[in-house]
């Protein structure tokens, strides 16, 4: 099968300071894939390079072909048509990633609109409506009929982040990019949204790209992981190799860090 | 009931009676310059009665030098000022609108020379440029005082327009709807027109008040709406020479204008908390 997103030699720089060098991984459809990293080791900037949306006056070299079609230099018009439909993103921060002037269930109705539209039927407002009610019941939300009538203002950080997924299941995408998507989130929220993606992903056996800076967050979702560090790949694999035998230094105090979490978690909490 | 929610609701209160005075002050306006399409005291131009007499039940404003009936005179003037107003924004908000969300996507350059445009188109005169509309025309009328007016207005929209849509577009949601295939024209009607509404809003209703009193200003210096078209500042100019003698020519003309400028930015107030859902809210 072909790769659903294949990105190679992606060099990311502005001015001359390189944000990701030499980038290379591919993802095929139906696969689970982390990119993991601390602030600033480029995880977003490939995530935005993958469906074009980085500003001009970031360069980007080498290749992305996403879905088959090339990314680097290519029209905004060729892009609009693919983003959604191969590729939609969930961003960090919910609250944010919403318009704060548009009713949650309108949010939601934009991308199902678009969608219906694309595949040629017709897009009757009570064919959006009950796709919208659909996508909410999906992504577990309560009392569908307030979500709908409410601004993201009204409802919970965990409640925005499910109307995040909403818009983005609505545009059935062949692949999820999940930028840091519990980072905002407390603690059992979190465990509850990665519980939520990773069913979703299960069900609609769509690709996910897990952006991340929390090794066990990614481990919980994903079956193969990247390490980036300043903008370098420096280790890969499936993930409970990275995790149980890392090889980089900088791996093994990722997986370390992650331990001693754990383990105060464990003599604290019980 | 909550602290919180109570203040909220009395904040909504308060705005409300904003509103609600603001929707009767420009309310009597509107319907006065309606009124005057079908029927008026007087025929404007009858110029029977006695000049400048006091107030009587047959002119209840009196009359002005000329022998005319004032109420009718300040009735016509109300519909001058509406169709001023009106005109004028709808001139200043299509031309400003479209030029500040262009310039809000322009390259840096084709932005500078914009932004520069808009300052100095904004730092000229409104009276002078109007004047100028007036001379360019060769003769004043109702129509080259609301295009002179519109203009001057689309300058101050454009440049309110370009940083308010510059500021929307950086917007994290401006991105997360790209990433799902909204194309920039849908973003500019969907999210950056929407996001900068409450705020341009309040602006028309400020330059509605502005224009209606620069087109005062205009007729004052007699580059306005020419006779027998009355205008509040007309009225004005003509009462000057005896505003001692019949200080209600003056007056008049003069509490209709504050009334009707307040009334709009009552009206705007109100406006705003309507549009905008998320005040209210503490942050």
């Amino acid at each position: 099968m072909t790769a659903l997103l294949d990105i190679r030699g992606l060099t990311i720089r502005t001015g001359d300071k390189p944000l990701v060098s030499d980038l290379s991984f591919t993802i095929r459809p139906g696969e689970r894939i982390g990119l993991i990293g601390e602030s600033g080791s480029g995880k977003s900037m490939t995530a935005m390079a993958a469906t074009g949306l980085l500003p001009p006056s970031i360069a980007v070299t080498g290749s992305i072909t996403l879905d088959g079609q090339q990314v680097v230099g290519a029209a905004d018009k060729v892009m609009n048509r693919l983003r959604g439909v191969a590729a939609a993103v969930v961003f960090q921060e919910p609250l944010t990633a919403l318009d704060p002037l548009m009713k949650i269930g309108r949010q939601i109705a934009e991308p199902v609109r678009r969608r219906l539209e694309r595949d040629g039927g017709t897009a009757s407002k009570d064919a959006i409506g009950r796709e919208v009610r659909d996508l909410i019941d999906k992504v577990a939300l309560p009392q569908p009929d307030r979500i709908i009538n409410s601004y993201p203002h009204e409802v919970s950080g965990g409640q925005r982040q499910r109307v995040a997924i909403a818009m983005a299941l609505a545009c059935r995408p062949k692949i999820l990019i999940a930028d840091e998507p519990t980072t905002a989130l407390d603690v059992t929220t979190q465990a509850e949204i990665l519980k939520l993606l990773d069913q979703l992903v299960r069900e609609t056996g769509m690709a996910l790209l897990f952006i991340s800076h929390d090794l066990p967050v990614v481990a919980q979702v994903v079956e193969r992981v990247i390490v980036l560090k300043n903008g370098f790949a420096i280790e890969e694999g499936p993930v409970g190799t990275v995790f149980d035998k890392p090889h980089h230094d900088y791996t093994k105090t990722l997986v370390e860090a992650a331990r001693l979490f754990d383990e105060a978690l464990g003599t604290t909490g019980s | 009931m909550s602290p919180v929610e109570t203040s909220v609701s009395a904040r909504k209160r308060r705005h409300s009676l904003a509103l609600t005075v603001g929707l009767v002050l420009v309310g009597i306006n509107l319907s006065v310059a309606v009124l005057t399409l079908f029927w008026t005291p007087y025929d404007p131009l009858n110029a029977s009665g006695g000049r400048l007499e006091a107030p009587s039940l047959l002119h209840w404003l009196g009359t002005d030098r000329l022998g005319r009936d004032l109420l009718t005179q300040l009735m016509i003037g109300a519909r001058t000022a509406l169709l001023v107003g009106i005109g004028a924004i709808a001139i200043g908000a299509m031309i400003g609108v479209s030029l500040g969300v262009v310039a809000a996507f322009a390259t840096r350059l084709a932005d500078d020379v914009m932004a520069a445009t808009l300052d100095i188109l904004i730092a000229f005169p409104t009276l002078l440029l109007a004047m100028l509309v007036v001379a360019a025309s060769d003769s004043a009328s109702l129509w080259t005082a609301i295009l002179a007016l519109g203009l001057a207005i689309s300058a101050i929209v454009a440049r309110l327009t370009r940083i308010l849509a510059k500021r929307v577009l950086r917007q994290d949601y401006i991105v997360a709807s790209r990433t799902s295939g909204t194309s920039w024209v849908g973003v500019v009607f969907r999210h950056v027109l929407p996001n900068i509404w409450p705020t341009l809003s309040i602006n028309f209703a400020l330059q509605f008040g502005l224009a209606v009193i620069a087109e005062a200003s205009l007729s004052y210096l007699g580059l306005g709406a020419p006779p027998p078209n009355a205008s509040w500042g007309r009225l004005l100019q003509e009462a000057q020479g005896t505003v001692y003698t019949a200080p209600i020519g003056a007056i008049a003309p003069g509490l209709a204008l504050v009334a009707l400028v307040i009334g709009m930015n009552l009206l705007a107030d109100g406006l705003r908390d309507i549009a905008d859902p998320t005040r209210g809210r503490s942050r």
